[in-house]
């Protein structure tokens, strides 16, 4: 009987299935970008993961993945740039620098942290991190969304 | 009645390559005034290298060029052994040659990638990433990280290469050639690809020069000056290869020139394999517990050709153990400059394709 019958409830089915199809936004900031790149590319290939659809404009975007150092100058930007996704939105933030400052920490014009500017669901670690690190981040994220742990 | 309106372009834009912002104006579709805005990415890697000791500061190296980073590694630790009065091993400086020949490749090859998305073609994405990814790989086994390698020091290198590393390396340079072929023919087949970028976005030599442009750019433009033929370093005077010119000066004959480049970079890692000498991979007089007492007396400056034109770092030693001063030339930001004069007159929708041929990477224009 339980092979046949799938029971489950539409918010459930629902966060299923917002995990699963991810759209990413493509926007780069520095080294970590390179690596972000890898992760779509052949090797890695992350489409696997079902976010393969790179957009690169943030109003079809659902994701934001920063990935660089984040400057005073363009911190501002970024906040537009995830005000203007549309819900539901998450953001993973990729490396040292987009976490913490990284090894740019003590510098006059670097903001110790995205999450200063943006709310942040996943942190990464590396400088750079590898694109293993990006694809599990993608995948906790994925669980999080589908527990609904996030919610957005 | 005229209007001029004015367009920004950026600092979020796919083809950006970073986070370059231009302001256009437009009269119609015609580009009547471009300036470019930088300062994105300002990370203030100069003075953060003036605050830790000399070896300290290679992590700020790396990430200025960050595609190649071995590159901008070189350019600052020649500087420092000039500095330091610093004798090298022949062996380290045989393999600084060959893993920067082939970061070189791996840098042309993002640009390869990019520079097709930039113009519609997804395909040469994917199949210049996969010839990237072995270089990684290659990088990976040697140096131990995939990006940014913190593998140079002062008096020689950090490790050794492994015999894996050298296997590798030789299946590599074998099989690179015909796999670029493969990618420069999606390029020259496409009807399209030609007629976006012959004449697009040509910057005569006179301005190239006045500019400070060096590297591709003005190799496109035609003059033959590459500082490893001008001004031998390492033992480039030892190897033979070809420095690729092309006069025209537009987006079609910086592809050429890179393209071209790449196979005389692995001709360089092919002769550098047969010449490989045995011996120390590092000068043993600097070994880990010395390099925090190394002092500097001085200024030195030693240009290199990285993938994107003169790199170089001029270093002031005041006889401490912490560089006083430390002031970086970089390739992208004189050539950068020279946007305006190539957007000048030609359409919107040729702006990318100028843009991405410059090859900006932002860790170094901004620093």
């Amino acid at each position: 009987m339980t092979d046949s019958i799938l029971l489950t409830t539409l918010d459930e089915a629902l966060r299923w299935g917002k995990g699963k199809s991810l759209w990413p936004f493509t926007f780069g900031l520095a080294c970590c970008a390179i690596e972000m790149m890898s992760a779509m590319g052949p090797d890695y290939d992350w489409a696997r993961f079902g976010a393969d659809v790179f957009r690169d404009s943030p109003r079809h975007a659902d994701l934001m993945i920063v990935s660089g150092t984040v400057t005073k100058k363009m911190a501002p930007r970024i906040r537009r740039l995830y005000d203007q996704m549309a819900f539901p939105k998450y953001v993973i933030s990729m490396g040292a620098c987009a976490s913490a400052g990284g090894p740019y920490v003590r510098g006059y014009s670097v903001v110790d942290g995205v999450d200063k500017v943006v709310p942040v669901d996943i942190y990464v670690y590396g400088c750079p991190p590898r694109p293993e690190s990006l694809i599990q981040a993608l995948k906790q994220l994925q669980d999080s969304i589908a527990s609904g742990k996030v919610r957005h | 009645m005229e209007k001029v309106v004015e367009v920004n372009f950026g600092p979020q834009h796919p083809s950006t390559h970073g986070v370059l912002r231009i302001k256009v104006k437009l009269d119609g579709e015609i580009i009547v005034d471009a300036q470019p805005v930088i300062g994105y990415l300002h990370r203030n890697a100069e003075k953060l290298s003036e605050m830790g000791l000399y070896p300290k500061a290679l992590i700020y190296m790396d990430r200025l060029d960050y595609v190649a980073a071995l590159n901008m590694e070189l350019g600052y630790i020649l500087s420092v052994e000039k500095l330091m009065d610093v004798e090298t091993p022949e062996r380290a400086q045989w393999i600084r040659m060959m893993m920067v020949e082939l970061n070189r490749i791996a840098s042309h090859l993002v640009w390869l990638g990019t520079h097709g998305l930039d113009m519609g073609m997804l395909t040469p994405f994917f199949y210049c990433w996969r010839e990237r990814e072995r270089v990684l790989r290659i990088f990976d086994e040697i140096t131990g990280s995939r990006l940014l390698y913190n593998y140079f020091a002062i008096g020689g290198v950090y490790s050794d290469v492994t015999p894996k590393g050298l296997e590798m390396i030789k299946e590599f340079v074998n099989t690179f050639p015909d796999r670029l072929e493969e990618i420069q023919s999606i390029f020259q087949k496409s009807y399209i690809y030609a007629k976006r970028t012959k004449g697009v976005g040509k910057l005569s030599l006179e301005d190239a020069i006045g500019y400070g442009v060096t590297g591709p750019l003005l190799r496109a433009s035609g003059l033959k000056w590459d500082l490893r033929k001008n001004q031998p370093y390492l033992f480039y005077d030892k190897v033979n290869f070809e420095v690729p010119v092309y006069s025209n000066g537009d987006v079609y004959s910086r592809f050429l020139v890179r393209i071209e480049e790449m196979r005389q970079s692995v001709r360089i890692v092919k002769q550098v394999l047969e010449k490989l000498p045995d011996g120390e991979f590092y000068n043993k007089k600097y070994a880990k517990p010395m390099l925090v007492r190394m002092k500097g007396n001085g200024e030195s400056y030693v240009p290199t050709e990285s993938p994107k034109g003169e790199f170089g770092v001029y270093v002031i030693g005041d006889g401490s153990t912490i560089p006083y001063r430390v002031r970086i030339r970089s390739p992208s930001f004189a050539n950068l400059q020279a946007v305006s004069i190539m957007l000048k007159g030609y359409k919107i929708a040729d702006l990318t394709a100028t843009v991405s041929s410059i090859d900006p990477v932002f860790g170094e224009v901004d620093r």
